[in-house]
């Protein structure tokens, strides 16, 4: 089913070679990446430098995979954070309803209308943040249309013969929750958080772009964005076309996945 | 309607109140005191300098009393001073709020303009290569950041082909009506995702309602492939792009917050990234106040419109539970089993369930042919 898709076939090979780029990249090719060196900055494309050098003197190709691994580091973990916390909530809302889920979705509608990017970033000023936290941030402000969405699932799902069974042999609601609920709804949490994954990464990469994400030595492809930028009428596309790219490719093979599993679960879901 | 009008009002109303709550609580979340973010870190010598702050400013009462007295401020369009710039937030708002209105309803103008007709050819020439080249453009503006488009953009416009300028207007409001050169880069950049975003829906949509009964029974009666396409199928398929605007403010809004600060364009966006940047937190969450404000005002007139352009939708519901208006079917009924609703997302919200990228049932009829 998943593997029929041909698209999907093209979204996981794209991102097992990006991973491997990333993690596997930097034992092949050594680079320093920590150490600022000035004499070789904004080098052109070349011998020994694949991509050129930034402002700092950093190898763009090194810097590529070293700042690749926090983007999909802190993509993957906040989408894997906030469909956890997600899902608890909606199925929690769904399933006990009344003035339960009013309250806890009224705040789900609250804090989803303020925009993701305005509200990690003032938590991010507030704050300045590690990887840990960034990862924190990112996930507390986009668990919102997860618990939306199972949520709407729990409501279905709480009237199913076999729930009402379990309490009448006097399950608890907890069990309810977690063995019941949440489990039957495993198609709408696992497409979702496949575009949590693009979305989480998308955020991570435009808070290091307006340069409140990770801090300096330590990079990813957002800052990398930012620092090309400082140059761009000196023309060195290579600065800046790397790590657009690269974040265009993560999130193009992301989105095959999650149509792709869209499909075979047979799930309709919203897209932002 | 009048009932569904009036709940979905007191709805918003609670939504505005819980978001002045969050609001207060990162506030007070605020590391270190105001008092001295303010005069200093060498008042810490001068304890009555800080008792005299803040009593003057409130702070030395219970929190509760300082919400109340911070909601009763709100309420008289008192959003709060920003001691970095020495101006109170509506005054910065009022400078800077008209300018991020026109760049963004410009460029939601634009957007329409180019998405419909794109999603509309797409669907009548489904599976051709019009709808390959467009589906893949539309992935690809989807996935990009907008700020590495406007980089693209600049990059090429500006720096290489110095046909348009690399920074927004930066004069007044006049400024930006008259500057359509320096306007025009961050009008596009903003506009490409939403592009994708609404073709790939008005695409669905049409395709969705191409298969309908009142298609078939329109050319039974004789109207051509033409007339069935533009007053019937679009009509119909606008409704769930209605929806889809009011809804996509959010994601509109932190693109020109990206977007203005690409372009150094001095909107609200740029002015609340500055202020991220410079821990002006007055001035921070003034903002969100405002943000919030709109996105509640535009999924409010986002379901008012859905209610008035389809009346096949009923309320039923005393307290809805979700933002959108509830359609026929039952809450907590299982939707039926395999099947799919009569008409996309009649058993949910109802933009976002309609099939968006899966196309259509296989017996659809194309009227281009």
């Amino acid at each position: 089913m998943f593997l029929e898709n041909r698209l999907a076939i093209v979204g996981v090979v794209m991102l097992a070679l990006i991973f491997g780029f990333c993690f596997l990249g930097p034992f092949l090719y050594h680079t320093d990446q920590i150490h600022v060196n000035l004499a070789n900055e904004n080098l052109s494309p070349g011998a020994g430098r694949p991509l050129g050098t930034d402002v700092n003197g950093y190898d763009v190709l090194g810097r590529l995979m070293v700042g690749g691994q926090i983007s999909l580091e802190v993509g993957l973990a906040a989408a894997v954070l906030a469909t956890f916390l997600g899902t608890l909530w909606g199925a929690v809302a769904g399933y006990f309803g009344g003035v339960v889920d009013a309250v806890m979705m009224r705040l789900v509608d609250a804090l989803l209308s303020i925009p993701t990017l305005f509200l990690a970033l003032v938590v991010v000023s507030m704050f300045p943040p590690t990887e840990t936290e960034l990862i924190l941030v990112i996930a507390l402000t986009s668990w919102l249309t997860t618990s939306r969405l199972i949520r709407g699932e729990a409501l279905s799902l709480r009237v199913r013969d076999y729930v009402q069974a379990m309490r009448v042999m006097g399950g608890s609601s907890a069990r309810a929750v977690f063995r019941h609920i949440a489990p039957n709804a495993v198609g709408t949490i696992v497409v979702n958080a496949t575009f949590q994954v693009a979305d989480a990464i998308l955020t991570v990469v435009a808070l290091s772009y307006l340069g409140l994400g990770i801090r300096p030595p330590q990079t990813d492809w957002g800052g990398m964005l930012n620092s090309g930028l400082q140059s761009i009428y000196d023309g060195y596309w290579w600065q800046i076309f790397p790590a657009g790219v690269s974040i265009i490719l993560v999130v193009i093979a992301i989105n095959f996945i999650g149509d792709a599993l869209r499909d075979s679960f047979e799930v309709r879901l919203q897209r932002r | 309607m009048i009932g569904f009008l009036i709940r979905r009002l007191l709805q918003a109303a609670v939504v505005v109140l819980l978001v002045t709550m969050i609001t207060f609580i990162l506030l007070r979340a605020i590391p270190g005191n105001v008092a001295v973010a303010v005069l200093g870190p060498s008042s810490y010598r001068n304890p009555q300098v800080l008792a005299a702050f803040d009593r003057e400013y409130g702070f030395d009462r219970p929190w509760f009393d300082q919400y109340f007295l911070w909601l009763g401020h709100l309420l008289q369009g008192n959003l709060g001073f920003s001691w970095t710039l020495d101006q109170s937030v509506s005054s910065l708002l009022g400078t800077h709020l008209p300018k991020t209105i026109w760049l963004v309803g410009v460029s939601v103008a634009l957007a329409l303009v180019v998405a419909v007709p794109i999603g509309v050819w797409q669907a009548v020439r489904r599976n051709g290569p019009v709808d390959y080249t467009f589906t893949s453009l539309s992935f690809l503006f989807y996935a990009a950041p907008t700020f590495f488009v406007g980089t693209v953009l600049i990059l090429v416009f500006s720096v290489k082909l110095h046909i348009f300028g690399p920074e927004g207007p930066q004069g007044g409001l006049v400024d930006d009506i008259t500057d359509w050169r320096d306007l025009t880069l961050p009008v596009v950049t903003l506009a490409l995702v939403t592009i994708a975003l609404f073709s790939r829906y008005t695409r669905s949509a049409v395709m969705d309602n191409l298969s309908e009964d009142y298609v078939r029974t329109a050319r039974a009666k004789g109207a051509s492939g033409r007339r069935v396409l533009w007053r019937h199928v679009l009509r119909n398929s606008l409704i769930p792009i209605a929806t889809l605007l009011g809804l996509s403010l959010p994601g509109i809004l932190s693109g020109a917050l990206i977007t203005e600060s690409v372009f150094n364009y001095p909107g609200m966006g740029y002015l609340f990234f500055k202020a991220a940047e410079q821990q002006d937190y007055p001035t921070e969450l003034g903002f969100i106040i405002v943000v919030a404000i709109a996105t509640v005002v535009g999924s409010l007139l986002a379901d008012i419109a859905y209610a008035v352009l389809d009346p096949r939708v009923r309320y039923t519901r005393l307290w809805p539970s979700t933002w959108l208006p509830k359609t026929s079917c039952q809450p907590g009924s299982p939707p039926p089993q395999g099947s799919r609703p009569a008409r996309p997302g009649a058993c949910s919200h109802a933009a976002w369930k309609c099939s968006s990228r899966t196309g259509s049932r296989s017996s659809a009829w194309s009227c281009s042919r």
